[in-house]
C-alpha cells in the first residue's frame, strides 16, 4: 500500500476506536450496541496497520483487484450494523406501543377514580 | 356474563356519539369503551358526553395499536365478551346480538360480521369493485389456511370471548391488523365463524386506506400471512391458558 495512504488510515481507524471508545466511556453508546462497532473499527485498523492483510485477504476471496476487498469488508460491516439496528428499533417500538396503551388505560382509570371520588 | 362494545376512532367527531348511542339502546347491558388514536378533533369529548368511557392513545398509533388498546381494557375489566364496532358508523349495532350469539352459546371463540353471505347482494353497503375483488382473495386464502370458510375477513365488526380477549391483549398486529388477527385466532386454537350482517356507507370522517396505500396492503397483508406459516404459533400466556 502506498506510504500517504497507510498513514490516512490508520489515524482514520484509530480516530474510529477512540471515538467508539469515548462514547462507551462517557455512557453515550451502550456496551451492547458498541461490540459491532468496535470490531468494525478494530478490522479497519488491522487492514491500515498490516500491509500484505488486504491483498491476501483478497485472493483468498477470489478478489484480484483489493480495495474492493476493502469495500466488501466495509460494505458487511455497515449491513451488520444497520441490520441491528432494525432489529433494536423493532424491538423498540413494540415496547413503545404497549406503554403508551398502558398509560392511556391507566389515565383512564385515575378519571374514573377521580369522578367517583367527588 | 359482563359486555363490552370496544370503538376504535380517529378524529370521527361526526360519528362517533351516534354510535355509542345506538349500542346503549340495542344493548343497554353493555359498556362501551371508546379507544380515540390520538384524534385532533373533538372525538373523545363527544363520546365522553354520549356515555362511553374514553381511552386517550397519546398519539396517532394506528389502528392496530388502538383496537389492541380496547382488548387490553377489556382484558384488565375482567370482561367476558366483547364487541369491535367502528367509530365511522359503517356498522349497526343493532346487529350486535347476531354476532354475538354463537359467542354467547359457545359455538365460537370469535365471530365476524360478513357482508358477503346471507342475503340478497343486492342489500347494504358492499364497498368498492376493486375492494371486493382484494377481499376475496384474502377470504380465499385465509379460508385454505384457517379451514374455516370466510368471506369478509377485513370486516372490523367482531364478536370474541374471553380467551379471544386475553389473546388479542398479548399480541394483536399493528397495521391492517383485521385479516392477520383472525389467523392468529385461528393459530392459537380459536374457532372462527361468520354471521351476516348489513353495512352502512360511512356517515362521515374517511377511510383510513387511500387507492395507492390499497396495494401496500394487498401485499403487506399477504407476505404477514405467509410468514406466519413458518413462525411460532401464538398462545395464551398465565394462567388458565
Amino acid at each position: 500500500m502506498h506510504e500517504r495512504i497507510q498513514i490516512f488510515s490508520v489515524i482514520g481507524s484509530v480516530g474510529l476506536l477512540i471515538l467508539i471508545f469515548e462514547l462507551v466511556r462517557r455512557r453515550r453508546l451502550k456496551e451492547k450496541y458498541s461490540l459491532v462497532w468496535l470490531f468494525t473499527s478494530l478490522a479497519l485498523f488491522a487492514v491500515s496497520t498490516i500491509p500484505g492483510l488486504l491483498d491476501s485477504f483478497g485472493h483468498a476471496m477470489g478478489i484480484y483487484y483489493s480495495p474492493t476487498a476493502f469495500f466488501i469488508l466495509a460494505f458487511f460491516f455497515l449491513t451488520l450494523i444497520a441490520l441491528q439496528f432494525s432489529v433494536v428499533i423493532s424491538k423498540l417500538s413494540e415496547r413503545n406501543k404497549t406503554l403508551s396503551q398502558e398509560v392511556a388505560l391507566l389515565k383512564q382509570r385515575i378519571e374514573e377514580l377521580e369522578k367517583k371520588g367527588r | 356474563m359482563r359486555l363490552i362494545a370496544i370503538i376504535p376512532a380517529y378524529n370521527e367527531e361526526a360519528t362517533v356519539g351516534k354510535v355509542v348511542a345506538e349500542i346503549h339502546s340495542a344493548m343497554p347491558e353493555a359498556d362501551v369503551v371508546v379507544i380515540s388514536d390520538g384524534s385532533v378533533d373533538a372525538t373523545a369529548s363527544v363520546a365522553a358526553a354520549s356515555g362511553a368511557a374514553v381511552v386517550n392513545l397519546p398519539f396517532n398509533m394506528g389502528i392496530g395499536a388502538a383496537v389492541q388498546a380496547g382488548y387490553r381494557y377489556a382484558e384488565q375489566g375482567g370482561y367476558d365478551i366483547a364487541v369491535q364496532v367502528d367509530g365511522d358508523g359503517q356498522h349497526d349495532p343493532s346487529e350486535l346480538a347476531v354476532i354475538i350469539g354463537p359467542v354467547m352459546a359457545g359455538n365460537a371463540e370469535i365471530v365476524v360480521g360478513s357482508r358477503f353471505i346471507g342475503r340478497s347482494d343486492s342489500d347494504g353497503f358492499k364497498s368498492t369493485r376493486m375492494r371486493r375483488i382484494g377481499i376475496s382473495l384474502f377470504a380465499r386464502v385465509l379460508s385454505v389456511m384457517t379451514g374455516h370458510r370466510l368471506t369478509d375477513p377485513t370486516s372490523g365488526f367482531r364478536a370474541c370471548n374471553r380467551k379471544t380477549i386475553r389473546l388479542f391483549a398479548q399480541e394483536y398486529p399493528d397495521d391492517y391488523p383485521e385479516v392477520e388477527s383472525l389467523l392468529l385466532a385461528h393459530l392459537a386454537g380459536f374457532r372462527i365463524s361468520e354471521e351476516p350482517v348489513k353495512m352502512r356507507a360511512r356517515g362521515g370522517g374517511h377511510s383510513s386506506i387511500t387507492p395507492i396505500k390499497s396495494v401496500y396492503y394487498m401485499v403487506k397483508v399477504m407476505m404477514v400471512l405467509f410468514i406466519w406459516l413458518v413462525r411460532k404459533k401464538p398462545e395464551l400466556e398465565g394462567r388458565d391458558a
